[in-house]
Order: C-alpha cells, then sequence, then structure tokens
C-alpha cells in the first residue's frame, strides 16, 4: 500500500469522518481490487465475445437460407426487446437448473456453469444482439460495386465477408459499437444480482461492513467514469489506427 | 484467326421481374477481338456484360465462355471468372488496400498463388499501367483515372482471357480518360480479347474489330467500325449517332 495515500486518506477519516477504507485498510482494499478485477475480466469477455455474436449474426442475417435469417431476427428481438436483468436472472435460475451437474471430489452437486459464467453469456449475448443490428447496418453501407467486384474476381462468399465488407463494415459502425460496448461495461454490473463478486458487489460488501455507503458510492461512480474513459481512448486509438488515407466513409 | 469462337452468346433474354431487358441477343466473340456495344443508357448493355461472367443468371438462352456453360445450373463460378474480368463504371478498389495489395489480393486469396510472386506480377502490371510510383497509395489518394487503372491491373492479375469493360470512362474528366483509354486500347493491340461498353465513338471505332449497336434489349445492328459509323443502315443507329456523335 501506498503509505502517504495511505496515510492522508485515514487522516481524512478521521479529521473528517469521510471513510474511504478501500485506501488504507488491507482487507477492503484487497476486496475493492477484486471487484475491479473480476469487472474487467468480465467487461473483455463480454466485449471479445458480443463482438463474436455480431459478426457471426450479421454473417446469419445475410445467409440464403430462411431459416437462418428468421432465427437472428428472433434472437435480435429477444435479447434486444428485454431486460438484460431479467435476461441474467433466466440463464442463472432458470436455464442453469435445466443443466446436469457436476459431482466434485467432495462428492457435491456443482453447476457446470457458475454464476460469472452466466453473466459472461447473458451479457454477451445482449449486447452481441445489439451488435448484430450494429454490425448489419455497417454491411449495409457497404457499395455494392465493391462487392460484385470481389465476387468477379471469383472470391466465395465468406471470403468476401471477410476481406473486403467486415473491415470496410467495421470502419463505418465503429462509433455505434463504442456506443453499445460502453453500455456494455455498465450492464455488467447487474451481475451483484446473482452474486458475482464484481465492483458493486465488491463495494456493497465494504459498505455493509464500513458503513461508509456514501464515500464507496463516490468511489464506484469515479472507478466507472475511469473505466469508461480507457474503453472510449482505445476505441478512440482503434479507430485512428483503422483510418484509411483519403477515404470517406 | 477465326476459329472457334472464345465467347458464343446465343439468343439470351433477361427478364427482371416483369420488366425484360435482354430479348434475343446473339453474338459471337472469337480469340483476340475487339467488341464495342454501344447503345442508349437503359439499352440491356451492363445486363449483358454481367450476364457473361454470371453476375445475374439469363432468363433464357444460352453462354458459352472458352468451353464453359455459363447458365448451367452447377456453373463453376470461379473457373468462370478465371477467364473473365471485368471493370465497372464505379470506381470499385478496395478502399483498405493499397495499390498493389488490390492488385495481387485476388491471386493469393483465390488462386493460392505464392505472395512473392503475386506482389511481383502486381508490380509488373503497375508499370503495364503506368503507375510503379503510386504501388503504395490507397484508392482514395488516386484519382479516378489512376483508379480505373488500378482496377484494369487487378483484373489483368488473374490472367483472364476475356475483359469486359462496362463505361469505364463515363465518371472520369476528358483529360484523365485518355490515360484510361490509351491503357485499354494497348491490351486490345496486345491481342487480348476485350468486350467493351462505351460512349466514346471515336474510341469505339478506333480499337473495335466489330460494333454492336444495342437497343430495347436487342441487337439492332451490328458491323464493322465503318459498317456503323459511316453507312449505318438502321433509322435508330442513324439517329442514335447523330446525337453522341
Ligand atoms: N437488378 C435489376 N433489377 C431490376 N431491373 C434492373 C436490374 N438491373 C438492371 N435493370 C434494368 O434493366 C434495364 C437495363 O439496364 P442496364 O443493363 O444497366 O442498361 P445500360 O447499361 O445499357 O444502361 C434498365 O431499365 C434497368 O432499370
Ligand atoms: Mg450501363
Amino acid at each position: 500500500m501506498m503509505e502517504p495515500i495511505a496515510r492522508w486518506f485515514k487522516w481524512l477519516s478521521s479529521t473528517h469522518g469521510l471513510n474511504y477504507s478501500v485506501f488504507f485498510d488491507n482487507y477492503d482494499q484487497t476486496l475493492f481490487l477484486k471487484g475491479l478485477q473480476t469487472t474487467i475480466f468480465l467487461s473483455l469477455a463480454c466485449i471479445f465475445l458480443s463482438i463474436m455474436v455480431g459478426l457471426i449474426g450479421a454473417w446469419l442475417q445475410g445467409s440464403r437460407l430462411r431459416a437462418a435469417r428468421i432465427g437472428t431476427a428472433m434472437f435480435v428481438q429477444f435479447f434486444r426487446n428485454t431486460p438484460p436483468l431479467v435476461q441474467l436472472a433466466f440463464f442463472y435460475y432458470a436455464v442453469s437448473s435445466l443443466l446436469p451437474t457436476l459431482t466434485d471430489q467432495f462428492g457435491a452437486q456443482a453447476p457446470i456453469i457458475n454464476n460469472l459464467g452466466w453473466a459472461i453469456i447473458s451479457f454477451s449475448l445482449f449486447a452481441g444482439a445489439f451488435n448484430i443490428e450494429i454490425f448489419r447496418s455497417g454491411i449495409e453501407a457497404v457499395p455494392t460495386a465493391m462487392t460484385e467486384a470481389a465476387e468477379s474476381l471469383g472470391y466465395t462468399r465468406f471470403q468476401i465477408y471477410r476481406i473486403v465488407v467486415v473491415p470496410i463494415a467495421f470502419r463505418i459502425c465503429l462509433p455505434s459499437l463504442g456506443n453499445n460496448l460502453v453500455n456494455l461495461v455498465k450492464t455488467t454490473t447487474l451481475a451483484y444480482a446473482i452474486g458475482v463478486p464484481e465492483l458493486l458487489y465488491a463495494s456493497a460488501q465494504i459498505w455493509s461492513e464500513a458503513m461508509n455507503v456514501r464515500e464507496m458510492m463516490v468511489l464506484l461512480l469515479i472507478t466507472y467514469v475511469a473505466l469508461v474513459a480507457v474503453l472510449v481512448g482505445l476505441m478512440q486509438r482503434w479507430e485512428r489506427s483503422l483510418r484509411i488515407p483519403g477515404y470517406i466513409a | 484467326m477465326l476459329g472457334q469462337p472464345l465467347i458464343e452468346i446465343d439468343h439470351v433474354e433477361k427478364s427482371f421481374h416483369n420488366t425484360v431487358v435482354l430479348r434475343d441477343i446473339s453474338m459471337k466473340i472469337t480469340k483476340g477481338e475487339c467488341a464495342c456495344i454501344i447503345g442508349p443508357s437503359g439499352s440491356g448493355k451492363s445486363t449483358l456484360l454481367r450476364c457473361i461472367n454470371a453476375l445475374v443468371p439469363v432468363s433464357r438462352g444460352s453462354i458459352i465462355v472458352d468451353g464453359i456453360q455459363v447458365n448451367d445450373p452447377n456453373l463453376d463460378k470461379l473457373a468462370l471468372r478465371r477467364k473473365v474480368g471485368i471493370v465497372f463504371q464505379q470506381y470499385n478498389l478496395f478502399p483498405h488496400k493499397t495499390a498493389i495489395q488490390n492488385i495481387a489480393m485476388a491471386p493469393i486469396n483465390v488462386l493460392g498463388r505464392p505472395k512473392e510472386e503475386s506482389y511481383e506480377r502486381a508490380r509488373q502490371l503497375l508499370a503495364k499501367v503506368k503507375l510503379s510510383e503510386k504501388a503504395d497509395a490507397y484508392p482514395g489518394e488516386l484519382s479516378g483515372g489512376q483508379q480505373q487503372r488500378v482496377a484494369i491491373a487487378r483484373s489483368l492479375a488473374m490472367n483472364p482471357l476475356v475483359m469486359l469493360f462496362d463505361e469505364v470512362t463515363a465518371a472520369l474528366d476528358p483529360e484523365t480518360k485518355k490515360e484510361v483509354l490509351f491503357t485499354i486500347r494497348d491490351l486490345a493491340a496486345e491481342g487480348m480479347t476485350c468486350i467493351l461498353v462505351t460512349h466514346e465513338m471515336g474510341f469505339a471505332s478506333e480499337v473495335a474489330d466489330h460494333v454492336y449497336f444495342t437497343d430495347g434489349g436487342m441487337i439492332v445492328e451490328s458491323g464493322t467500325p465503318t459498317d456503323i459509323f459511316k453507312a449505318a443502315q438502321n433509322d435508330r443507329t442513324r439517329a442514335f449517332l447523330s446525337q453522341v456523335l
């Protein structure tokens, strides 16, 4: 622990009654940092998987198979039009109980997928549904002349998607994707409801012990502002690195 | 020289839903020939070119390209497209790839050629269209005429037997138009089989072996450039030429 900082927050606590225990109490600090770590892990996993869901869904939406198109449309409707907290509960309480359990080395029954796993699955599908729509709008903005040129060069539909459509569409929809990912990071706090020890959950544990709800709320909000700022910064850098000289999307 | 035709278009018809776009088109194009298709806009010229490389299926009739039956439901599209290069009116280079990448990509991805060899060949083709110094420029950094020349090189990289050009100079200003037309003229002179849709009548009469005048989805009249431009028999041909010349 950084000694001077800890000392200052201790002084703040004793003189002004503002109890930022996270900065001087080892136990609370560990709890908070573990929560931060879980939130970051949860966010990164969901960002990656939701982009995959978006890419696969956008591909299926352009499929020749009617069933694939209808299935994707239903998926999008379901996950976009229902509250993410209800979706999470649905997976954790309803779907989970339908799956077989594993027997651990002590003979106890353990679920195949734990609460963190369900949070990842649930939020990835939720954000993925939005990503499908975002990618679709990007794909529709790719001029058909370009895909036709690729087609006439002998590229297969999948190659056209991978080599021509996705790179161009991705650049077009990067700003909307950024917005959705910011929302996703904020949505991860819902995992609190099923006991995933992410930031909000860890903070609640801390304030119920240390009775410092107000201070923890401030800290929590500042932490999310910082997390989102990092994400937005990375997205902007990504956008810049993908910029094509002379090309106006 | 006049052997088996390389491309044989036989009584081709094409409709989109209820709109008849091509009615009864027949053509024979021999190896090394340069055929020019002229005609008013909407007469089905682009549709015909797109039928030849199976971007759209024909409704009736038959097209054979170097022994490949294009209207066969089990058509091997890749085999066909290796033989047929096409350059469109709209610029459609891949905007996220440099000029040289645009040219080298398809041989690598589609034909599975080695990278080194493909880039070497791309460099030669860039030199051929006189754009060696633009190898690393992105399409957005090139003029319209330069983009079209890269697009021609991109098609040539697949070593096609025939090149289709669909009004490739229509969107260009007169100066850059010339660069592109010279490139096409050189190709034709080297013996590349070409089918060229164009509104440049002067150019058509210079390079064409055969000129087809289409109107309303039909070939109204065809013949040598002299036949068509100097001694057209049909009233519609004459009316069209008097408007554009
Ligand atoms: N995909 C399509 N669906 C419906 N109509 C089309 C399609 N493509 C072309 N057409 C119609 O076919 C006609 C001929 O078009 P086109 O071949 O582009 O003519 P041209 O190249 O001679 O100007 C036009 O009336 C056009 O509207
Ligand atoms: Mg046209």
